[in-house]
């Protein structure tokens, strides 16, 4: 069993520790311009919550069918901290282990949670966008809402900006921390190889 | 041929002589760049709020300055049926006195609270003169918040001016009367008529008044009055007129004595004796009405008895200073050694020293007394005189610079004048005959200088002629440089009289947005559409209805009969700003309602007639704002038409059809 450099062992603490301020901070934010609103309406996504304008965005959004925005329609509420939990105590254990494959069951860890991340997102972003009340009042043919994941979008009179929060970036640097770690410690076998 | 042809040409010549030698027309009076100066670019703010007296329209007018553009009429003493001020249940109190519901007045002055002699942007006062008021707004909301009635007056003129750090605010009367509503010969005035000056003591932190004592005074008429600062701030200066007592053809025999007075009263004195039960407790009724921001309700309340001190028995509360030809404004410059009285039919300016004021006191420097009251010698308590100001001078402002700007009614002028020198500097017209004038800041011990604003009498041929009534009109001058500068010219709502001007900052980071519908403690709120609903007590019939784009709800409601008494008290519950909705319904005999979000105001509604009456939105509040509406089924009188209401339920035709 390979193990670790000291310097690899510090930085994977360091990746799960960063990971702790997933629970203070917002991770996801979605911003939205119309020329009524040139302030802007801004929505905020926690680990377990979703704040900001909530209510103004889906009394605007009723007269499109779309559905009230409410802490219930996501599940992931629920499990997200102990995803997330989970991920901080396996990166301190491929620390405290000090074994390569604790590093890399956590990098793929890692990897996978930011895609499920983003998949679950796009999947409730195109419910959202296009599972729409029939009896709308206004009913555009063809259009759908679904927001962007990331990026920026038009929808009707307003421009939708999907994109990371602070968390979100700091749960990329963290990321970025273990897998270059692993990278780090890959070319370091090869040398002494 | 050359004789014939000399004259044309020597008629043309005199008639460009004559052409050019007439008097500038006002038109060409604005200086190059004013527009720009007073360009306030789409999306920007203006620098200053004015809040603007209404006169009589009985409201309180919010301008920007230096745009000159109307923002907001404010209703504070008159009913708006466009807000359903004085109309809506909850706003009725705020406009009943002793005499019942008065639905006008004649608004003159502005007060904007100081700390330390600076605004502190918190409240708004204004008088009302003819049935004699106060009021206090709030410019966190910009609404009217508190009323009260002042007993003992007979015209709020001398009013509401306050003290350095707002801890009074004075209402003197106008007209003195026979006190107690007194049935008494008119001719009988030198014994019976007395003046009367109400303290009204402001809470520092909910602004509520309330009236700590009265001054009984001899039947004078108070005209204006302004408190102290820095070494004056003990003492508060009221003009006065008719020292001669009259009761008939003022115009005459109101204007014989050389001098009236300014009136100076050591109100911290006054606070004292007040506090020891000094004077006496008079059998006095007058109505206090307080708006309550969380139940977005008024109520109105009678108050009694009212502690009296007559000026004439207690020595070293009050001196009378003489003042030439019934003096008008009666103005403390910044640092409060100053005290202007412009007698408005003088053909000079006094200007009076507190040091001087002081020293006359001690060493007893009186030339006699009226009624026991001292009256101190002219020449002791005057700094100087301005030498030919102007004609008709009546109101000044300083811009904290050591200069004075006085307004002069009968010349049509503004003149700028130093405080020290007494010199003149400068004079520009106004067009046309100035009343009051403001800068920014310009009652204060801190004054922002920068503008002076003129309000006019006489509107004339300022705008497009709108007929025989016309607008008011206001000028904007910059008072930056040596010589002031015509900028802009504004009509203004009502008649302006006092105003005062404020930079923005001070207000603006501050203004609500909305109402919090978590803080609504209506009693008749629904907080929610689950909580919309109707129910009868007797004839009573109450709607609890909720307003949300772009429904109401309930919107179908049936069993009301002819002759019930109705009321929808319809909550906003939007929570975002700048979506108000209205309310509306064919036949009321009152007004609408607009309801901001997350309040809840009241209509009235006596449905005479049979039949299914239209209600709807009446703010244009949303794409589907032409659907927001509702029907009320009428029946008559002894029908049994059941009770019921909903939205959208869509019944089928059979029961329809029942």
């Amino acid at each position: 069993m390979q193990k670790l450099t000291t310097l690899t062992r510090l930085a994977v603490a360091v990746s799960a520790l960063l990971l702790i301020s997933a629970y203070f901070v917002p991770l996801w934010q979605i911003l939205m311009w119309a020329p009524q609103y040139p302030e802007g309406l801004e929505m905020k996504i926690w680990i377990d919550n979703i704040t900001g304008d909530v209510k103004i965005i889906s009394a605007l959004n009723h007269y499109i069918g779309m559905k009230h925005i409410d802490v219930s329609m996501f599940p992931e509420f629920g499990y997200m901290i102990y995803i997330v939990a989970f991920m901080i105590g396996v990166g301190l254990l491929a620390s405290i282990l000090n074994r390569r494959a604790g590093l890399i069951v956590y990098v793929i860890l890692l990897i996978a949670g930011g895609i499920a991340a983003l998949v679950d997102f796009y999947l409730w972003g195109y419910d959202y966008g296009h599972n729409l009340d029939p009896n709308a009042a206004i009913v555009v043919p063809g259009m759908a809402y679904q927001p962007p994941v990331i990026g920026t979008k038009q929808l009707l009179n307003f421009t939708a900006f999907s994109g990371p929060d602070t968390g979100g970036w700091i749960f990329l640097a963290s990321g970025l921390i273990a897998v270059g770690a692993l990278v780090y410690e890959i070319i370091l076998s090869r040398r002494k190889a | 041929m050359k004789t014939t042809f000399r004259l044309p040409v020597t008629l043309i010549v005199c008639g460009l002589v004559a052409v050019g030698c007439k008097p500038k027309g006002p038109g060409d009076m604005a200086m190059g760049d004013a527009a720009s100066r007073v360009y306030v670019a789409p999306g920007q703010y203006d620098e200053f709020y004015n809040i603007v007296s209404g006169g009589f329209n009985g409201q309180i007018g919010v301008y920007g300055i230096p745009s000159g553009r109307l923002l907001k009429i404010l209703p504070v003493f008159s009913v708006s049926p466009e807000n359903g001020w004085g109309y809506s249940e909850e706003t009725k109190p705020m406009l009943n006195t002793t005499h019942g519901f008065v639905p006008w007045d004649d608004l003159h002055h502005i007060a904007l609270s100081t700390t330390n002699g600076e605004h502190d942007g918190r409240w708004a006062f204004a008088n009302a003169n003819n049935t004699p008021r106060v009021a206090r707004v709030n410019l966190r909301t910009f609404k009217t918040e508190e009323i009260l009635e002042i007993p003992n007056s007979g015209g709020n003129h001398s009013s509401p001016f306050i003290t350095e750090n707002t801890e009074y605010v004075i209402a003197g009367t106008r007209f003195s009367i026979p006190m107690d509503n007194k049935d008494v010969p008119i001719s009988s005035y030198k014994d019976n008529f007395k003046g009367s000056i109400s303290f009204i003591k402001v809470d520092p932190q909910s602004g509520e008044m309330s009236i700590a004592f009265q001054l009984r005074t001899p039947g004078f008429n108070f005209d204006l009055s302004r408190g102290g600062k820095g070494p004056s701030r003990d003492w508060f200066f009221f003009s006065c007129y008719n020292t001669e007592l009259a009761y008939t053809l003022l115009e005459i025999n109101a204007s014989k004595n050389d001098k009236d007075f300014i009136m100076a009263v050591n109100w911290r004195k006054a606070e004292e004796l007040a506090s020891q039960g000094q004077g006496r407790l008079e059998n006095v009724e007058y109505v206090h009405n307080v708006y309550d921001e969380r139940t977005h309700t008024a109520t109105s309340t009678v108050k009694k008895g009212v502690r009296v001190l007559d000026i004439t028995e207690f020595p070293e509360l009050v001196y009378f200073i003489p003042c030439p030809k019934s003096p008008h404004g009666c103005d403390v410059d910044p640092t409060g050694e100053y005290i202007v009285g412009s007698g408005k039919l003088a053909a000079t300016m006094p200007v009076f020293s507190f040091t001087k004021f002081q020293n006359a006191i001690a060493s007893k420097d009186f030339e006699g007394d009226f009624s026991g009251v001292p009256v101190l010698r002219y020449e002791a308590v005057l700094h100087g005189e301005v030498q030919k100001p102007g004609l008709g001078p009546l109101h000044t402002e300083f811009d904290g610079r050591g200069n004075a700007y006085t307004s002069m009614f009968v010349s049509s002028e503004i003149v700028k004048w130093n405080l020290e020198t007494l010199e003149v500097l400068d004079r520009v017209p106004t067009y046309y005959s100035i009343g009051h004038l403001s800068i920014p800041g310009g009652p204060t011990a801190k004054p922002h200088g920068k503008y002076v604003i003129a309000y006019n009498k006489i509107t004339k041929d300022r705008y497009l002629p709108t007929g025989p009534e016309l607008a008011q009109s206001a000028q904007l001058y910059d008072i930056s440089g040596d010589k002031m500068q015509l900028l802009l010219d504004f009509p203004t709502a009502g008649e302006p009289h006092y105003a005062e001007a404020l930079p923005a900052s001070l207000i603006r980071d501050n203004v609500e947005k909305f109402y919090r519908i978590e803080d609504n403690e209506h009693p008749y709120a629904a907080k929610g559409e689950g909580q919309a609903r109707v129910e009868r007590n007797g004839k009573d019939v109450h709607v609890y209805m909720t307003a949300i784009r772009s429904h109401l709800t309930p919107d179908n409601i049936e069993g009301v009969r002819v002759g019930d008494q109705v009321y929808f008290h319809v909550t906003n519950l939007e929570q975002d700003w700048d979506v108000p909705h209205g309310f509306a319904i064919k036949g009321a005999t009152n007004a609408e309602i607009l309801i901001m979000p997350g309040e809840t105001q009241t209509l009235k509604w006596v449905p005479d007639k049979t039949g299914v009456y239209p209600f709807y939105c009446t703010d244009f509040c949303s794409a589907l704002h032409q659907e927001m509406s509702g029907y009320i089924r009428v029946s008559p009188a002894n029908s049994n038409t059941p009770l019921k209401f909903s939205t959208g339920v869509i019944e089928g035709e059979a029961a329809a059809a029942q």
